[in-house]
Formats: C-alpha cells, sequence, structure tokens
C-alpha cells in the first residue's frame, strides 16, 4: 500500500500551482497528523476497555496505540515543520491554530510515557494510564476548538471546506496516502501487540519450566509479565 | 453531600491550622509580580500583557497547592481510611477540589488588589464584576484539573515534577480563555464587560472536564 502511495505521490499526482514539487509533502504529512490524533483518541477509546473489564490486555493496547501516535505525531510535526519552511518561509508559525494545537497535543501525550513507568506498581501504573489516557483523549478536540477560536489562519484549509478544492487527480492520491499511512499505524501496532504477547508468553513457559529466578525482571515495560 | 462537607471541613481546618498552602501561594504571587516588574522593565502594563502576567502567576502559584493536596492523605494512611467508610468515592474528588477552589479564590483576593498595585495600569474600578466572574471560571478549571492529576502523581515517583508536567498541556486551553477574555478588561479604556465567546468556552471547559473527572475519579482511588 505504502508503494503504491508513494508511486501515485510522485509520478500521478500534478505538481501543484504555486508550490511545485515541495507541495507533495503534503501527502506524509497530512495523513500523519490525521493518522496521528485518531491514534491517541482509539488510544483513550481502548483505555476505556480497560477500565471496564479490568483486562490489562486492554492496557496494552492502548499504550501501544498511544506511543505509536505520539511517533507518528513527531513525524508529523517535522515533516509539516519542512513543509512550512518551504512553503511559508519559516518553521514555525505561532498564528496558526492547527500548528499550535496540535503542539499542545503531542506536548500532553509525551508525558504519558514519563507517567506511566514513574508508577512503580504495576497494576497501579496500567490503571492510572488508562485515566490519563481517557482524559487525554477527551482533551484533544476540545484543545483544537480552543486553540482555533483564539487565533486566525494561515494554513492551508484543504479537508475543511466541503471537499477542499482539490482536483480528482490530487484528492485520489490524498485519499489512497491517507489509507496507506492509515494502514502502515495499524501495522505497526499489530505487529507491536504480537511481539509484547510473544515476549510474555515466553516469559511465562521459562517461568513454569525453570522456576521464578530463570526470569529476569523486564526494566521498563507496560506489558504484564 | 454531607461527606463532602466533611471533607471539606476537614482539609480547611488543617490549613487554618498549619497554614502551609495559602501562605506559600500568596507570598509566590507577589514575589512574582516583582520579578514581572524587573523583567519587562516596565512602571504599568495594561492590557493583553497584563492578563498574561495575571494568569500565567496564577496558574503557578496553583501548581503549589496541587502539588500539596494528596501528600497528607498518602502519608498517613487517608486514602485506606477513606476507602473503608462506607462512602461515595466521588465525594473526595469534590471535597479536594472545593478545598483547592477555596484556596484559589483566598489567592485571588489577596493577590488581585497586589497586582493592581504593583503593576496594572488602569483601575480596576468598572472591569471589577467581569475579572471576578472571570477567575471564578479560572479557579474552577483549575481546581478540577488540578484535583486529578495530583490524584495521579501523588502515587507517582516523581510526584512534585509530574503534577505540573501533566497538568499544564491539560490547562492551556482554559488558560488561552483566561488570557483573553482578561485582555479587554484590563485595557485601558474597557467596557467592563469580558468577550463571550471566551466565557462560554470556560464555561464548557469546566463543565465537560468536571464530568470527565468524576467518571473517572474512582477508579484512582482503587488499591
Amino acid at each position: 500500500m505504502i508503494g503504491i502511495a508513494f508511486a501515485l505521490i510522485f509520478f500521478y499526482a500534478p505538481l501543484d500551482a504555486d508550490q511545485g514539487f515541495i507541495q507533495k509533502i503534503f501527502y506524509l504529512h497530512v495523513p500523519l497528523a490525521i493518522v496521528s490524533l485518531s491514534g491517541f483518541v482509539f488510544g483513550g477509546l481502548l483505555a476505556i476497555g480497560h477500565l471496564r473489564t479490568g483486562e490489562r490486555k486492554w492496557d496494552m493496547r492502548s499504550y501501544v496505540a498511544i506511543h505509536l501516535a505520539l511517533i507518528f505525531g513527531f513525524a508529523g510535526l517535522i515533516t509539516g515543520s519542512i513543509w512550512a519552511k518551504a512553503s511559508w518561509g519559516h518553521w514555525w508559525e505561532w498564528s496558526e491554530p492547527t500548528l499550535v494545537s496540535y503542539l499542545i497535543v503531542l506536548l500532553l501525550f509525551a508525558t504519558y510515557q514519563p507517567l506511566r513507568f514513574s508508577i512503580e506498581d504495576p497494576e497501579r501504573q496500567a490503571r492510572y494510564a488508562s485515566v490519563f489516557a481517557i482524559v487525554a483523549g477527551a482533551f484533544v478536540p476540545l484543545n483544537f476548538i480552543a486553540v482555533r477560536a483564539a487565533q486566525k489562519f494561515v494554513h492551508p484549509r484543504i479537508l475543511t471546506l466541503g471537499g477542499g478544492n482539490l482536483p480528482g487527480s490530487m484528492r485520489l492520491t490524498f485519499v489512497i496516502s491517507l489509507l496507506a499511512i492509515g494502514l502502515l499505524y495499524v501495522t505497526f501496532w499489530k505487529f507491536e501487540m504480537a511481539a509484547k504477547n510473544a515476549r510474555g508468553q515466553l516469559r511465562a513457559a521459562r517461568r513454569a519450566l525453570l522456576g521464578d529466578d530463570a526470569v529476569r525482571p523486564m526494566g521498563r515495560s507496560a506489558a504484564p509479565s | 453531600m454531607r461527606t463532602v462537607v466533611t471533607l471539606l471541613r476537614k482539609d480547611l481546618l488543617l490549613e487554618l491550622r498549619a497554614l502551609e498552602t495559602v501562605p506559600a501561594m500568596i507570598l509566590f504571587s507577589i514575589v512574582t509580580f516583582v520579578i514581572f516588574h524587573f523583567a519587562l522593565n516596565r512602571e504599568a502594563i495594561d492590557g493583553q500583557l497584563a492578563a498574561g502576567v495575571l494568569t500565567a502567576t496564577l496558574l503557578f502559584a496553583s501548581m503549589l497547592a496541587i502539588n500539596r493536596l494528596f501528600v497528607a492523605e498518602r502519608e498517613q494512611g487517608g486514602f485506606d481510611a477513606f476507602l473503608l467508610a462506607p462512602v461515595e468515592r466521588s465525594a473526595l474528588l469534590v471535597a479536594k477540589a472545593a478545598a483547592l477552589c477555596l484556596f484559589l479564590v483566598v489567592l485571588e483576593l489577596i493577590a488581585v488588589p497586589a497586582f493592581d498595585v504593583l503593576l496594572l495600569g488602569p483601575a480596576l474600578g468598572p472591569a471589577l464584576l467581569g475579572l471576578i466572574a472571570v477567575l471564578a471560571l479560572a479557579d474552577v478549571a483549575l481546581a478540577v484539573i488540578g484535583t486529578l492529576v495530583s490524584a495521579i502523581a501523588v502515587h507517582a515517583r516523581a510526584r512534585e515534577v509530574i503534577g505540573p508536567v501533566i497538568g499544564l498541556p491539560l490547562l492551556i486551553p482554559a488558560l488561552i480563555a483566561t488570557a483573553r477574555a482578561l485582555g479587554p478588561l484590563l485595557a485601558a479604556h474597557t467596557t467592563g464587560t469580558p468577550p463571550s465567546r471566551w466565557i462560554a468556552f470556560l464555561g464548557l471547559y469546566d463543565l465537560v472536564f468536571a464530568l470527565l473527572a468524576y467518571a473517572v475519579f474512582d477508579f484512582l482511588l482503587e488499591d
């Protein structure tokens, strides 16, 4: 999917009229931003699952969702910065609500891991992390409204004005890029969940066969082991 | 309701007897005003600048209270005692938030006149009612988020660090609204009415986070 997306980006979509080739980074930046914000909200929803059922696996899903979304988020921030430098002339722009609200959300979720790993008792760690994930997930839309109300905008509004004014070929490329980044996120998520599950099962097997001493305690880990 | 009142009375009595938090907050605010005077190198400030200075000072002073909010409970077994009592758990949230709100009100009763004397250019008279309204809503926001963050942080290792680190980003929308609402009020020729959109936003923020905090607080108290 990613391969198709990149092929389309480079060969199919026409050059944007006033920004030229640089505009193509938009196909990376916007999907990254959208997927990361959705990932944060998704993490919050998974955390609700954890608090309702009390099973640690939901918390693990929430943890993986949030930290992947944070990585995608920083990638989005950096690609956005590159695009900003190329098209507006400077790396950052305070008067732009989309950027500022995005930065605030990223700063908030960057505190998720320090919070998590500063609580030592694993049950409590999982619970508190879930509470934080829910509150922070609810915060994402509220923050967006606040910052948007506070400032004027120069950020191109591609999606908000009734489908935007993308010509057909660009719209197709955009949708495919969005799907591609979304699928990449889901793939990473499943992969990491599988890795954590496998490690947990391996450790349980070692514990059963070799006794508790044979299994070294893991350092920072959100997974039950 | 009676639980809330009992818990609130306990906290206020403790504070009255020990006098730890509120005097520290007041001193901190006044010193911060002095620092701002030198940092900005101005005789008097007004308008949005004044609103920003006041908002930031109140925010950082409230962090002092937030750090201390649940410490006594943690160190002296208050959490266990509360869990053993046959009362609704979210009463603790409401009581602590109310206590924090009251501390902030006392702080503002002293810090805002100090601000007026030390830094503010224009007279406060016409803007006073608007100022009270905006600060009341801001206090509720600080209280709700502060209590939630304090409850999360009290069990963490680097408690005094984690509390503000989580709380500040969560409070940013409320602070944007407070500062923007106070800006026109502290300007030289003020009409005395705060901009309604920011008041509405602060109200919405308070409501959403109060409900959210109420919903998740029980999970923070489990053992």
